[in-house]
């Protein structure tokens, strides 16, 4: 019987294995930021203990920079934090890129960027948006701080290996729709804890057709799905997308081309759930609630309690539309926003920027709309100034920003307030995540481009279509 | 981190179902570089209103519970984000012991490594438990050793990883015992595939 990607990349990384223990996992790539690390470097000061593998090692800041007047920190704790990871990198022999390093930006970006994301590696950083590197046929997952400290002490991890999961995306996707609304659709169809105690594999020519992008983008949101990691199995696609970066393989890439493209899991591969939908089904999506499963497509409402039969999720409606000040059955168009957000570990590659600027075509944006574009990283936003993708978003009345991860998580100053509304490219829509009381709706990046000209959601089909 | 075995104390009942890190601890309060004083900040905007008044018909607020070290919640406790500033709050206001029908990996995982106890009982079990909580403020009594929650006269079991009840019991460094596996390292980093 064939294997999956997922057991080929786990029994490739076993240390060691005793029955009634968890397996000692190797990890080939640690990426380290500000928030979830200085307790972890203070943990091995305490203990007098090193980095075992600082060349596995590679650290940024993302969570808390600031995204305009660079390299100003005003928040004096924001900025403690950035200072002690470079004090950190520098006692611990930790390569870093820095605020105003070519190579910073989010963590989640500049890994595939540098081509140190590569398939068959683990992944870990202390940040549940590691799944994202699952792109590339990686088992990459997120840690706590406890686990950073014993990465960076051992470079290993005590893992129980987790259940296998195929998440089948069948035939073509319509036209205009993302890959951002592929992963929404996922979650709003098998829930927000369909993963637990699982990896999934995304497979089905739907997937298989994706840019190297858009496949980050599904794997980021696995962990939304409760998945322990999300990833694809590498194909050619993959394969050219690493060639020629920076931490590549160079002398040795087609042997490791060739070694990357067997791990994709055997045709005959079994596993041990799986889950079908068709990609044809999908619309673009936009969340009314505040937790990712709940969406709905664009030329829908929102949903009432009548959609429900188990009094829990009744109630979880009741809470959510209370805090969103939505009413149920509320079509999703009439939605108005005031705040757009282009960005985030999900969304904010050379490919989600071109997309939005796409449906932008020389409009305005809506007045009393504040729509902010921050670039993933350094380099893609250096790349889309190269294409004129600034000049589209200034002349529409975007904002253009550094790069960072900015109003997804609002650590930094970029904050919806409260009682306020934002079309999010990003990952998450919990109570207050943008900012105390904000509320937020997740969308692909050309629906949100498309709300912040019309100050309500629209479906961007038309537009397109309208264009083409 | 401290060892962790008989635990007796009021119950807190938070019926909620996908309880996220955000909400145990908002990101504002992520920026300290310290493991501990997380405590005050827990569930912080289910705690307080936006002027800092304490919000009393949150359960954290009633005073029956004041003093518990015993969380109650619903299904996919702590899911979201990595942050193990959750974990570390929630023990530093005082719980040790979580009951859930299930947890998310990430926070599940954060717990054993901070001396919390997840223990997973079924669906018609906690919503009995929280259902006796939510009526009167109930003492409850956990045994790890035995795998028992007692509840008055109720005796529930559950399930735990013989390598994490370890663990817990002793109160183990993990790192401290994984060094212990050294040569096994080095001889998996000397045939580990590497191409330059």
């Amino acid at each position: 019987m064939g294997k999956n990607i997922i057991e080929k990349v786990w029994d490739n990384h076993i240390v060691y294995e005793e029955s009634g223990k968890p397996d000692l996992l190797f990890i080939d790539l640690h990426l380290v930021h500000e928030v979830t690390s200085p307790q972890a470097f203070e943990g091995l000061r305490l203990n007098n203990r090193q980095v075992r593998r600082p060349d596995l090692t590679f650290a940024t800041m993302d969570h808390n920079v600031p995204t305009q007047n660079l390299p100003v920190i005003n928040d004096p704790i924001a900025k403690k934090q950035i200072t002690t990871l470079a004090d950190n990198c520098k006692e611990f022999g930790v390569e870093l890129a820095d605020m105003g390093h070519p190579d910073q930006g989010i963590v989640h970006v500049i890994g595939p960027q540098l081509g140190l994301t590569q398939p068959g590696k683990t992944i870990v950083c202390g940040d549940s948006h590691t799944s994202t590197h699952g792109a590339f046929g990686a088992i990459a997952f997120g840690i706590g701080t406890s686990e950073v400290e014993h990465v960076l002490s051992t470079q290993t991890l005590w893992q129980n290996k987790p259940k296998t999961m195929e998440v089948r995306v069948e035939g073509e996707l319509g036209f205009g729709v993302a890959a951002k609304d592929i992963i929404l659709a996922i979650i709003a169809k098998f829930g927000i804890d369909m993963g637990t105690g699982h990896i999934v594999e995304f497979t089905g020519d739907a997937i298989h057709k994706l840019s190297m992008e858009e496949r980050m983008t599904i794997c980021n949101m696995s962990i939304e799905a409760g998945a322990k990691a999300g990833l694809i199995s590498p194909d050619q696609i993959t394969v050219d997308y690493i060639k020629g970066r920076k931490f590549a393989p160079a002398d040795q890439f087609d042997e490791a081309a060739a070694y990357w493209l067997s791990l994709a899991s055997d045709a005959d591969a079994t596993y041990d759930e799986v889950r079908i939908i068709q990609a044809a089904d999908i619309e673009p999506i936009v969340t009314w609630g505040t937790n990712p499963s709940m969406g709905v497509g664009v030329s829908q409402t929102v949903p009432t309690a009548a959609d429900f039969t188990e009094e829990s999720d009744k109630q979880a409606l009741e809470k959510a539309l209370t805090y969103m000040d939505l009413e149920a059955g509320t079509p999703i168009t009439d939605i108005a926003i005031q705040h757009v957000f282009i960005g985030s570990c999900t969304n904010s590659r050379l490919h989600d920027l071109r997309a939005a600027a796409s449906v932008i075509q020389g409009q305005k944006v809506h007045e009393g709309v504040r729509a902010i574009v921050v670039p993933g990283s350094y380099s893609v936003k250096q790349q889309a100034e190269a294409e004129g993708l600034d000049k589209v978003f200034l002349e529409a009345g975007f904002e253009w920003r550094e790069s960072g991860c900015s109003m997804c998580l609002a650590m930094n100053e970029d904050v919806v307030p409260a009682g306020e509304r934002c079309a999010s490219t990003s990952n998450r829509n919990f109570e207050g995540r943008q900012g105390a009381g904000s509320r937020t709706h997740l969308v692909s990046p050309p629906m949100a481009a498309a709300a912040a000209i019309a100050g309500h959601f629209v479906d961007v089909r038309e537009i397109m279509k309208a264009s083409v | 981190m401290k060892p962790i075995n008989q635990v007796t104390s009021v119950l807190t009942p938070l019926n909620r179902k996908n309880v996220d890190t955000d909400q145990i601890i908002s990101k504002e309060f992520l920026k300290r570089i310290e493991r501990t004083g997380f405590g005050q900040y827990v569930f912080y905007h289910w705690r307080f209103d936006a002027e800092g008044n304490p919000i009393e018909d949150f359960v954290l607020n009633q005073p029956q519970y004041k003093g518990s070290s015993i969380l109650v919640a619903h299904d996919n406790f702590g899911c979201g984000s990595s942050r193990e500033h959750a974990p570390w709050a929630i023990l530093d206001y005082g719980f040790n012991v979580v009951i859930a029908p299930s947890y998310a990996d990430i926070f599940h995982n954060n717990c054993f490594k901070n001396g919390i106890l997840p223990i997973e009982l079924s669906v018609s079990e906690v919503e009995e438990i929280l259902a006796t909580a939510e009526a009167n403020a109930t003492t409850a009594t956990v045994s790890l050793e035995h795998q028992t929650v007692t509840v008055g006269d109720k005796v529930y079991h559950f399930d735990i990883d013989a390598y994490y009840k370890e663990t817990l019991l002793n109160g183990w460094d993990e790192i401290s015992l994984t060094i212990q596996y050294d040569e096994h390292i080095k001889k998996y980093e000397q045939r580990r595939t590497v191409f330059a």
